[in-house]
């Protein structure tokens, strides 16, 4: 058991501070257990978002010395031990108290995109799919929705691109939605003009903060930039569509 | 306090400015050398004095389009594809082969999916690291020569990401297409490099030169265009039996390379420069070729 300084970020969406607290730390504990220590002993109004304390729900997403990271999976020995920890709420959202923000903005823009659209033939059927071709869509699926990406992405951080880019959850959401092989849903030009592929410039912060390791750059937003510029760039493959393509349906 | 006063980077205490310095001296050293190199114009082929069929040639000149024999270094007028050093080129610097080819994979590694995640990082410091918000100053004065057009060098409001000028960033897949084809002019080379007079055998240059189009080739059979065009753009491997076999298996095989596209980024960049470097010297007589020629 050893004794170490924290600095959690007390107030609201306007004002607050950095208030101090020393808290014992024994082997093994993680972030969130060092916040529920405080909570409990010293600062019972500690307002914190937490669940499942396993890395499944999402819920506790914080930031921690400057880096979002979930606070039930960052362990306390990965920090150095003579350093003050200091815990802050995710930078992007609105803080509705202490660590705890406002995520509602991320549902919003789920709610923009055009939902999983089967043909009617195949909702009859019923959906026979080889493991090759849902791959891809299963690896998505593993999102946790915890926002650590739409946080770190900084063009929702840093340069108020709320109204122009759904951020990289959704671009993740997005692809899973194409690349299904039972959707016949066309997207592409939503991609590109009303969630913003073109906002992204491949800095990859998204992927490197997720915690689920999701290759969301590589497999999710440059493919999607890939079939926006067939469809919106590349001559060749306009024209070829054009002569070739056949169009998706776009109702059930 | 204000809330934005708190939530600032400088709660990363963390060396996070390590990873764009390295990236930004390591590009900046590529472009000066890789300049300078190719304003030579010399002293990019060895062939220890013979002029037949091998011999070693820099992946900076090769294809060697024109040919100035008058050169030292240079190899005889029957390597070039056109013939001599025309007049109507006799304004590029260093009466050099090089300036006519280098924009092809220059305009792959500046169009390339991972150099882009480098150079927004290092160059346009927008930003310069993961949660570290973006630095200002020059990246937007050299945005501002273009009246803000160059969107992903502005920051706050006036970011608009890849829109804009850095559009032409979507000329990638047919930058790849030109590299594509170097890859077999460079291997090649590789293959001329083992001869040296019509008389088989390998050396030091032969090793250089035959590991330089197999780092390319895992860096470019590893680009996110290729990837797509394989198979990223199905939806379903399963609904043919060609997509079913080969864009799946190909699709298997390029996400593979893609997932190490930075490591072989960077291994194919230095590589190509050491060969330049390499046959430079040897060409120059500085160093000398250990080869089974005794030359």
């Amino acid at each position: 058991m050893k004794e170490r300084d924290f600095k959690i970020y007390r107030g609201d969406d306007e004002r607050g501070e950095l208030v101090s607290y020393k808290c014992n730390v024994s082997e093994g504990m993680v972030v969130l257990d060092v916040i529920h220590k405080i909570q409990a002993h010293q600062a019972n109004d500690l307002a914190c978002r937490w669940n499942c304390k396993a890395g499944k729900c999402g819920s506790c997403s914080v930031e921690i010395n400057g880096k979002p990271r979930l606070a039930c999976m960052t362990r306390m020995n990965e920090l150095e031990e003579d350093k003050t920890v200091v815990i802050t709420p995710l930078k992007s959202f609105p803080v509705l108290k202490d660590i705890v923000t406002d995520v509602s903005w991320n549902y919003e823009q789920n709610q923009k995109i055009k939902p999983f659209t089967p043909s009617k033939k195949d909702t009859e059927k019923g959906f026979v799919m080889m493991q090759k071709d849902v791959d891809r869509v299963q690896h998505f699926r593993k999102c946790i929705e915890c926002y650590l990406c739409q946080n770190m992405c900084h063009v929702i951080r840093d340069n108020e691109g709320k109204d122009k880019f759904a951020g990289p959850r959704y671009m993740t959401r997005l692809a899973s939605l194409e690349m299904h092989p039972m959707d016949k849903a066309d997207r592409i030009e939503d991609v590109k003009d009303v969630h913003g592929s073109g906002m992204c410039n491949i800095t990859r912060c998204c992927t490197e903060v997720c915690p689920e390791e999701i290759q969301i750059t590589d497999d999710a937003i440059i493919p999607l930039k890939e079939r926006v510029v067939d469809r919106f760039y590349d001559p060749i493959m306009m024209l070829f569509r054009k002569l070739f393509g056949k169009k998706k349906e776009t109702t059930s | 306090m204000l809330k934005r006063d708190i939530l600032t980077d400088k709660l990363r205490e963390d060396k996070w400015w390590i990873s764009p310095l390295l990236v930004l001296l390591g590009l900046l050293s590529f472009v000066v050398y890789s300049t300078w190199a190719a304003w030579q114009g010399e002293y990019f082929w060895w062939s220890g004095g013979s002029e037949g069929f091998g011999g070693y040639l820099s992946p900076f000149y090769s294809p060697t389009i024109y040919i100035d024999p008058s050169k030292p270094g240079v190899p005889p007028l029957d390597f070039s594809l056109l013939g001599s050093w025309p007049e109507w080129l006799s304004w590029l610097p260093g009466q050099s082969p090089a300036w006519l080819i280098l924009i092809f994979p220059l305009s792959f590694r500046f169009t390339c999916y991972y150099y882009r995640k480098a150079y927004y990082r290092a160059f346009s410091l927008n930003p310069p690291a993961c949660a570290v918000q973006p630095i200002k100053g020059l990246p937007s004065q050299v945005s501002a020569v273009t009246n803000g057009k160059i969107n992903a060098f502005n920051s706050g409001k006036k970011y608009d990401g890849e829109r804009g000028l850095l559009i032409f960033q979507n000329i990638h897949r047919y930058a790849m297409y030109f590299a594509v084809i170097f890859i077999f002019i460079l291997s090649y080379d590789a293959f001329l490099a083992f001869f040296n007079n019509g008389k088989f055998g390998f050396g030091v240059g032969t090793f250089i030169l035959t590991v330089n189009p197999i780092l390319l080739g895992c860096y470019t059979f590893g680009c996110h265009s290729i990837r797509h065009f394989v198979g990223g753009n199905l939806d379903c491997f399963s609904c043919s039996a060609y997509h079913d076999k080969v864009s799946h298996n190909n699709w298997r095989i390029v996400t593979f390379l893609n997932r190490r596209h930075q490591l072989f980024a960077w291994l194919s960049l230095v590589w190509v420069g050491l060969s330049d470097v390499y046959v430079r010297l040897v060409s120059m007589g500085i160093i000398n070729d250990i080869n089974t020629w005794g030359i």
